[in-house]
Formats: structure tokens, sequence, C-alpha cells
């Protein structure tokens, strides 16, 4: 296997804030091939949507990276020049946001936020920036595209809006495409959709797709592998159908028992007691020890990994898988 | 659109005659209105006369009706002083508040937006922080002294420029303006300055605090996703986000700054409308100042209407729906 | 209380302006024994004295420090006592214009229904009239004096007082507490003494310091445009007025030095306003 697209090694990304440091990435390492797909998956205040915004180095002050490597095709991203960082972005890294109704200026159309992120890179007329928008707003399927440049977010469904959003980050076909839980502000119906055109734009144009949600069955049906964070650390990774079948950090086991595909019938779900710690006080050794029904004496160290082949778990005591 | 257009319209209406009938009122309160509309010099044959004409042995609000006819024609009766019609008189100062007005309000403007936009971007940055020093100085230091420091600078103590009056004015559709000559610019740099500097402070201030707020959305951080640079970031995406704000106080600062530029004119001796009202005041030139009042409104109301209209078209969500949101 | 002045006292800006307002007011207060002379008592002027440049030793046997104006006053008196006026008129104006618009604000949101309509749309009307027009129109209608400077400058004012009383009323009112409050036989002026004007009073306060000055800059712009304060009792506007025409033949610190006296007291106090303001603002408590 040649070298990966994306290699992450070791990232830290730390909020320096009146309260302290937030740890929000707190030496995350994983590395992603070309046109993988990878999910992420956390609750919310895990860190994942902060790695997300490390890899594009779009992390907002207070917070800021204070350690580690992100390798993106041979190239070292931390530290990088801001001018050049802005060249890879949008060209060769892209991003999909939350809420697109949020994310789209509601007073520029479609067409002209469209052709400023084609010519934020290329040095074409209006009038091509605004054909290549057309074009990608087709593949994603928005129908009449041509006619529809002129129009605002606020004339689009949700859907609809998401849809421009990915035609965004398509325009000059990246390498990476970083969605941050694209699917979540939509309806259910839509969601499927979305997930599965995304999925087929991502192996038609051979894009890698860093997948973040907190919902462990969106990421079940799109992804090759899947990382799950806690605390902004990696507790567990390894093949999505080998984790979801058989997880081996009592954490995975957790969100597994809460999604409702996952119990039986007439079952209650079964919620993770307590809540994820804050972040300006992660509990030494596991921070998963407080919420842990497996946790003991032993859980205040560092953990210790926990290897199956292709398979990763940091804990102490990790539930025995059936090999 | 139109549903939105007809119901502003009729708003603005109502406004009017609110306002009308409150001069009405207040006319009859400062005393006889008779008093208003003659000269206090008058004989008594000249006044029985006036009162007849002008119907004050009617019912009050047949007299209403009246003086809202006479205002519809535009009769707003004669200057004392200028022995000439009210109206003419005042249409004849217009053009020079107008164009001190426009130019200090577009130099407020065209200047402060950048600055504030700058200041919002950068907010901790020193040139931010001189930025706010400049607009605080703006807004507290009082008109009148800001004039007399420009006059002391550049008149008195540089002698660059000319302390006050008009100057020569080019005549254009049969109306001197001043901003067509170069000397006539000098004459206007000064007050037009001076009037100038609230507005700058206040667009400084307006734009700062739209682009803090704009800066740290999901829309600013999709574009840097997409790549675009910060200035194209604040050039396309900020600019056209904060512009409502910035269309709505440009239109209500152009009316306050009629009000204001009474202040400039006087000290600059700039014969326009604030010049006007001021000697009016002073030489008690009652029908003047009741006309002033109720052109000040109708000017105050058509921005208003104007404002409200371009709102609909800067704003795409506003331009379906009507009168939504 | 400790607390917010500590924060006060953080910053260093606010502090110094603090002090720059407490050291014009004392001399405001303590003018009649500061100022080596009493300006308003023509008999003890000499117009040998007139239009001396500051240091000059006068026919009273002393140094006049910032000069003389064109009636031999010593300027430094005259300030002191312009401050004196400035200060009072605004404070004055201020209280009433607080007192009114609290009023009014706070009935508009405990009556509702068309008293809240018509006070608000009247309220909101004027807000977008200029305040120097309207004070303009009311000094001239009313005449010049104290009393009528000051119902002017109350009426340019009251709406802004109207309109933030009104807004936390409004807000206090929809709590639940004071609806649990209106349900009990207590009195509506019980309810509005007890729960809503503690409320309302931190926000009064920030635009109060703020609106005193602007009546204080109000009261010297119409001063200086000769329709404030009769020639009598010379408030700092009207000082510059007066020293205005005698600017062009460089005799300048007859205007000159009221007016860093008049800027100097605005400005602070709108940096101690400022400061308030930040303290008490929610939105930018993080």
């Amino acid at each position: 296997m040649s070298a990966p697209l994306l290699e992450v090694r070791d990232l830290r990304t730390h909020f320096l804030t009146r309260a302290g440091v937030a740890k929000a990435v707190d030496g995350v390492s994983f590395s992603l091939g070309r046109g993988e797909i990878l999910g992420l998956v956390g609750e919310s205040g895990s860190g994942k949507s902060v790695t997300g915004f490390s890899l594009l180095g779009l992390v907002d002050p207070p917070g800021r990276i204070v350690g580690g490597s992100i390798r993106f095709d041979g190239r070292e991203l931390v530290g990088l020049p801001p001018a050049e960082m802005r060249a890879l972005r949008g060209r060769r890294l892209a991003m999909v946001f939350q809420d697109p109704q949020a994310t789209l200026n509601p007073v520029l159309s479609i067409g002209a936020q469209m052709a400023l992120a084609v010519r934020a890179h290329e040095a074409v007329s209006e009038r091509a920036a605004l054909a290549r928008a057309a074009a990608v707003l087709a593949r994603v399927g928005i129908p009449d595209a041509a006619r529809r440049l002129g129009a605002y977010p606020h004339e689009f469904s949700g859907g609809m809006r998401q849809r421009v959003a990915i035609a965004t980050a398509l325009l000059h076909g990246p390498d990476l495409i970083v969605a941050d839980e694209p699917t979540t502000a939509l309806d259910v119906s839509i969601q499927a959709q979305i997930l599965a055109e995304m999925k087929s734009l991502a192996a038609e144009s051979g894009t890698a797709l860093i997948w973040i949600s907190h919902d462990l069955a969106t990421v079940s049906a799109l992804a090759d592998r899947v990382l799950v964070m806690y605390a902004g650390r990696i507790v567990e990774t390894g093949p999505v159908g080998a984790v979801l079948r058989a997880p081996i950090h009592p954490y995975t086991r957790g969100l597994l028992d809460s999604l409702p595909a996952m119990a039986a019938p007439g079952q209650r779900l079964r919620q993770i007691p307590g809540t994820a710690p804050s972040l300006l006080a992660v509990p030494a050794g596991c921070a998963f020890a407080p919420r842990c029904p497996r946790a003991d004496a032993a859980c205040g160290a560092p953990p210790p990994e926990a290897r199956l082949p292709d398979r990763l778990a940091l804990c102490h005591h990790p539930i025995e898988v059936a090999a | 659109m139109l549903g939105y257009v007809i119901q502003r319209l009729l708003q603005s209406v109502l406004v009017m005659l609110a306002m009308s009938a409150l001069v009405f009122v207040g006319v009859h309160a400062i005393g006889n209105p008779i008093d208003v509309l003659i000269s206090p010099d008058a004989t008594q044959d000249i006044r029985a006369e006036a009162i007849r004409r002008y119907g004050l042995d009617l019912p009050l609000w047949q007299q209403y009706l009246a003086f809202l006819g006479r205002l519809l024609r535009g009769d707003f009766g004669t200057s004392f002083v200028f022995g000439m019609p009210v109206l003419e008189l005042i249409l004849s100062r217009l053009p020079a508040t107008l164009e001190l007005a426009l130019a200090a309000v577009l130099a407020g403007t065209l200047i402060g937006v950048p600055l504030g936009i700058y200041a919002g971007y950068r907010p901790d940055g020193i040139l931010a922080r001189g930025i706010m020093a400049v607009s605080v100085l703006g807004f507290s230091v009082p008109t009148f002294w800001v004039g007399l420091i420009l006059i002391l600078t550049f008149a008195v103590n540089l002698g660059w420029l000319p302390a006050g009056d008009r100057g020569p004015v080019m005549e254009v559709f049969g109306v001197g303006w001043s901003f067509l000559t170069l000397e006539g610019l000098s004459f206007m740099l000064l007050p037009a300055l001076n009037l100038s500097l609230f507005k700058l402070a206040m667009m400084i201030r307006l734009s700062r605090a739209g682009t803090r707020e704009i800066m740290l959305t999901d829309t600013v951080k999709f574009a840097r996703a997409a790549g675009l640079s910060d200035l194209t970031i604040l050039r396309r995406h900020v600019l056209r986000l904060i512009a409502i704000p910035i269309v709505t106080v440009f239109g209500l600062e152009l009316g306050s700054t009629l009000a204001f530029a009474v202040v400039t004119e006087t000290i600059f001796n700039w014969p326009g409308v604030g010049k006007l009202i001021i000697d009016s005041i002073t030489a008690l030139d009652r029908p003047v100042m009741v006309a002033y009042l109720v052109l000040v409104a109708f000017l105050f109301v058509t921005i208003n209407l104007v404002v409200d209209l371009s709102y609909a078209l800067l704003d795409p969500r506003l331009r379906r729906g009507g009168a939504a949101a | 209380m400790s607390g917010f002045w500590r924060e006060y006292a953080e910053n260093r800006i606010a502090l110094l302006a603090l002090l720059v307002v407490a050291v014009l007011v004392g001399a405001a207060l303590g003018a009649p024994w500061i100022a080596p002379q009493d300006p308003y008592d023509l008999a003890g002027l000499d117009l040998m004295d007139a239009r001396r440049p500051p240091g000059h030793v006068g026919s009273g046997g002393y140094v006049h420090l910032l000069g003389t104006d064109a009636q031999g006053r010593d300027l430094f008196s005259a300030i002191l006592y312009g401050l004196r006026i400035s200060l009072q008129m605004g404070l004055v104006a201020g209280a009433v214009a607080m007192s009114i618009g609290a009023l009014l604000g706070i009935l508009a949101a405990q009556a509702g229904g068309w008293v809240e309509t018509a006070i608000m749309r009247v309220v909101d009307l004027q807000l977008s009239f200029p305040a120097i027009l309207l004070a303009l129109v009311l000094v001239a209608v009313l005449g010049q004096g104290k009393t009528q400077l000051v119902i002017a400058l109350v009426a340019a004012q009251y709406a802004y007082f109207a309109r933030t009383a009104y807004g936390a009323a409004s807000a206090e009112r929809r709590k639940d507490y004071v609806e649990a409050a209106a349900a009990t036989p207590l009195s509506t002026a019980r309810i509005v003494l007890r729960h809503v004007l503690p409320n309302v009073m931190p926000p009064l306060i920030v635009v109060g310091t703020v609106q005193v000055a602007n009546a204080i800059s109000l009261e010297a712009t119409l001063s200086f445009l000769g329709l404030g304060l009769p020639p009598t009792e010379p408030s700092l506007g009207m000082l510059i007025a007066n020293g205005f025409q005698y600017m062009m033949s460089g005799r300048t610190w007859i205007s000159v030095y009221p007016g860093i006296a008049l800027i100097v007291l605005i400005i602070a106090i709108n940096l101690v306003g400022d400061q308030l303001r930040d303290q008490t603002n929610p939105r930018l408590r993080r």
C-alpha cells in the first residue's frame, strides 16, 4: 500500500481560555488512505469537530494547535504559512458544515457564493465560474441548476441547501472532504438521500471522506473505518463492521446500546450514565472511568493499548472479543 | 412586494397626518395662530382680513382641514424678514444644505465603513484601538467645538482654507452648487469635514459591531473552508451582510444631518436651511419655523419610507413574501 | 458592590475618567472659594483687563492663569462658574428626564394595551427625530432662561429613558416571579416598587450617565448658538461663543480654554458611562 493521503500524529488542539486550558483534542493519531471513508464518532464536546477544523487550519482563537503533526499528501500542515494553507483549503481539502442555513450567506445568490469559491483558486471569468458552479450543482442533484444560480438560500429547502454546500466543497475536486454532521439538521428522509449521494460522489471522484457524527448508525451506513473519540482522545478505532459487531471499549459498547436500532423491540434503551467530563478538567488516567461499568482502581493510570489485528482500543479492561 | 409598498405608503401618510396635527396644535398652543401667519406690526384691517382669509373664525376641525389644505398646496405664508413666500425661501436655501449633508454623510460612510470593518476584523490590534478612540471622540466632542478647532487650525493658523461663507457657486439648472469648482470645494471642505465627524464615528461603530459578530458565524467559516482569502470574505460576504444596517443609518443620518447642519452652518456661515432656521428663530420669523418643522417631518417620513423599501431590495428574504419579518 | 467596584477599577482609563469627573465636579462646587474673581459681579470687572493673554497680571493684582475675556473677566474664574452652570443644567435635566422617562416607560410596560401603544409610538417617533432640533424649536418657542432650557433638554431626552425603562420593565414583567406577585393581593404600586424598579434602575443609570453628558453638550451647543441661557450667567457654551469672534485675530484662549474644560468633562462622563454599560451588559459577560 502506498503512503496514506492523510497521516495525523499526536494532534493536540487546546483552547486557552480564562477559566483554564481546554484540551479539546489531546493526542489524536490516525491515518486515511485515498478514497477511504472514515467515521469520526463521539458525543458533543468529545473534540471530534475541533479535530476536523484542525485539519483545515480553521481553529479560531483562543484555540490553537499546540502539538503534533498533520501530514497531507506528504506535506506537513501544522505550522504551514496561512497563505499556503488557504491555497489548499477548498482546492484539495474541503469541508461541509452541520447547518446549511447558517453556512450559506443569506444575502448572496448561491451562484455568486459558488463563483467566489471557484475564483478563490482559479483566475477564471465570472461567467466561467458560474458555468462550473452550475455543472457541479447538477451533479449533486439540483434540477435546472443553471437557472437556479440566481436564487437565494432561503428559496431552497434544507436538503437542497446542504446539496449546495456539498457542491461548493466539490468544486475543485478535492482529495479530502471533512463533513461535520452534515445531515444532523435535516429531515430523516433527506438524511438518507444525502448520505447515499455523498457516498457515491466520493466513490466516483476518488475523494476521501471524514464523516463526523454523534450517531453510530449513520456512520455504519457509510464509513469503511470508524474512530471513536471521548474527551479529546481516541478510545477505539477499527473497521466499521468489526467495531459495531463487537466493540472492545466499554464506551463504544455504551454508544451502541443507546442506539434504538440495536435494542430488542420493547426493551428500554440503555443510556450511558453520567455526562462527559468538562474539557477543562479531564480525569487523570482513563477519562471514561467515572462512567464505566468495568472501571476499577487500575483505571486511574493512563490506559494501555488493547490491540487486535487492524483494531485498537485504549482500555484497562477491554471487552473480550471472540476470535 | 407591491402590497408591502402600499402598506408602508399608507403608514407614512398616517404619520404625516399625525405630525401635521401636532404642528397645528403646537401653533395654537404657542398663541394666537394669526400671529404666526401675519407680521406683528400689521394693522387691524389686515388682521381682520387675515382672520377671515385663514378661516380662524371657523371651528377647530375645519381650521385643521384648511391648514392641511394649505400645506398640501405648499402655502406656508410669507416670511416677515425676507418678505417672500416661505416655501420658495426654504427651497432656495436647500441645495447648499443638501450638498453639504450629502458630502458629509458620503465621506463618513466611505471612510468609516472600511475602518469599522477593519476594527471588527482585528479587534485587539493597535490600529483598531486607535480607530475606536477616533470614534469615541467623534461621538462625544460637540460638533460646534470641532468646527471651531477646524477653523482655528486650517483657516487661522495654517491659512490653507477659508474660515467660512460659501464662496463662488456654479449654476446648473438654475441652482448654484459648490462642489463643481475647485474653489467652491475649498469652501466646502471644512464644513463638510466638521459635519462628517459624527457620521464617521457612527459608521465605524456600526460596521465594527456587525463585522465582529459576522466573523464568528459559520458563513465566514464556510467561506474560509472554501479557500476564500480574508480580504475577499470581508469585501464580498461581510460587507453585504452589514449593508442593511449601514443603508438604514445612511438614510437616517442624511435626515438628521439637516438638523446638525444647523450648528455647522452657523459656525461656517454657510447659507443653507440650518442657518436660515437659526436666523428665523432669532428674528421670531414664525412662518419659516412652522414650514421648517413640517418639511423636516416630511423629510423624516420620506427617508424612513425609502430606507424600509431599500431593505426589501437588499434583503432577498424580504423581497418575496412582502411584509414578513 | 465591592466586586463591581473592583471590576470598574481594573479599567485604568475608566478610573482616570472617574477621577477627572470628580475633580471637575469638586471644582464646580468649590468655585466661589477657588475662583479669584466673581465673574457675575459686573462692577468688579475692569475693561482695562479685557482680552489679556494667559499669565497677565491684571488690575486685581493677581495672575490671570488662563487670560481674560472681552469684558475683562478672569477666564479661570469664568470657567469654574461656567462648569457649575453646565453641570447643574446637565444633572437637573438628566434627573427630570430620567424620572419622566422611567415613569412613562414603566407605565407603558405595566398598563399594556392602548396606553402602551400610544406612549411607545410617540416615544419611537421622537427618537427618530434629532434631539437638537426639538430642543431648538422649544427654546425658540419658550424663550430663554434656565427653566425653559431644562424643559427643552428634558423634552429632547426623556424618550431615551422611556425606551430603556420600557425595555427593562417589559422584560421583567414576563418573568415568573412578577407574574406570581401580580396574582397576589399586593398593589400594583408595590409590585413596581419592589420588583420592577430595582431591575429597571441599572440600565437607566447607564443611559443617565451618557445623557447627562449629552445634555451638557446640547446645552453648550444651544448656548453657542445664542439660544441657551441669558448672557448674565454664562455657561461654558456661551463663553466659547463669546470668544469665537476674537479667534480670527489670534486671541484664541478666550474660546479654547472653556472648550477644553467642556470636552474634557463630556469625554470623561462618556468614558464612565461606557464602562458602566460594559459592566452591566450581560451580553458582554462570557
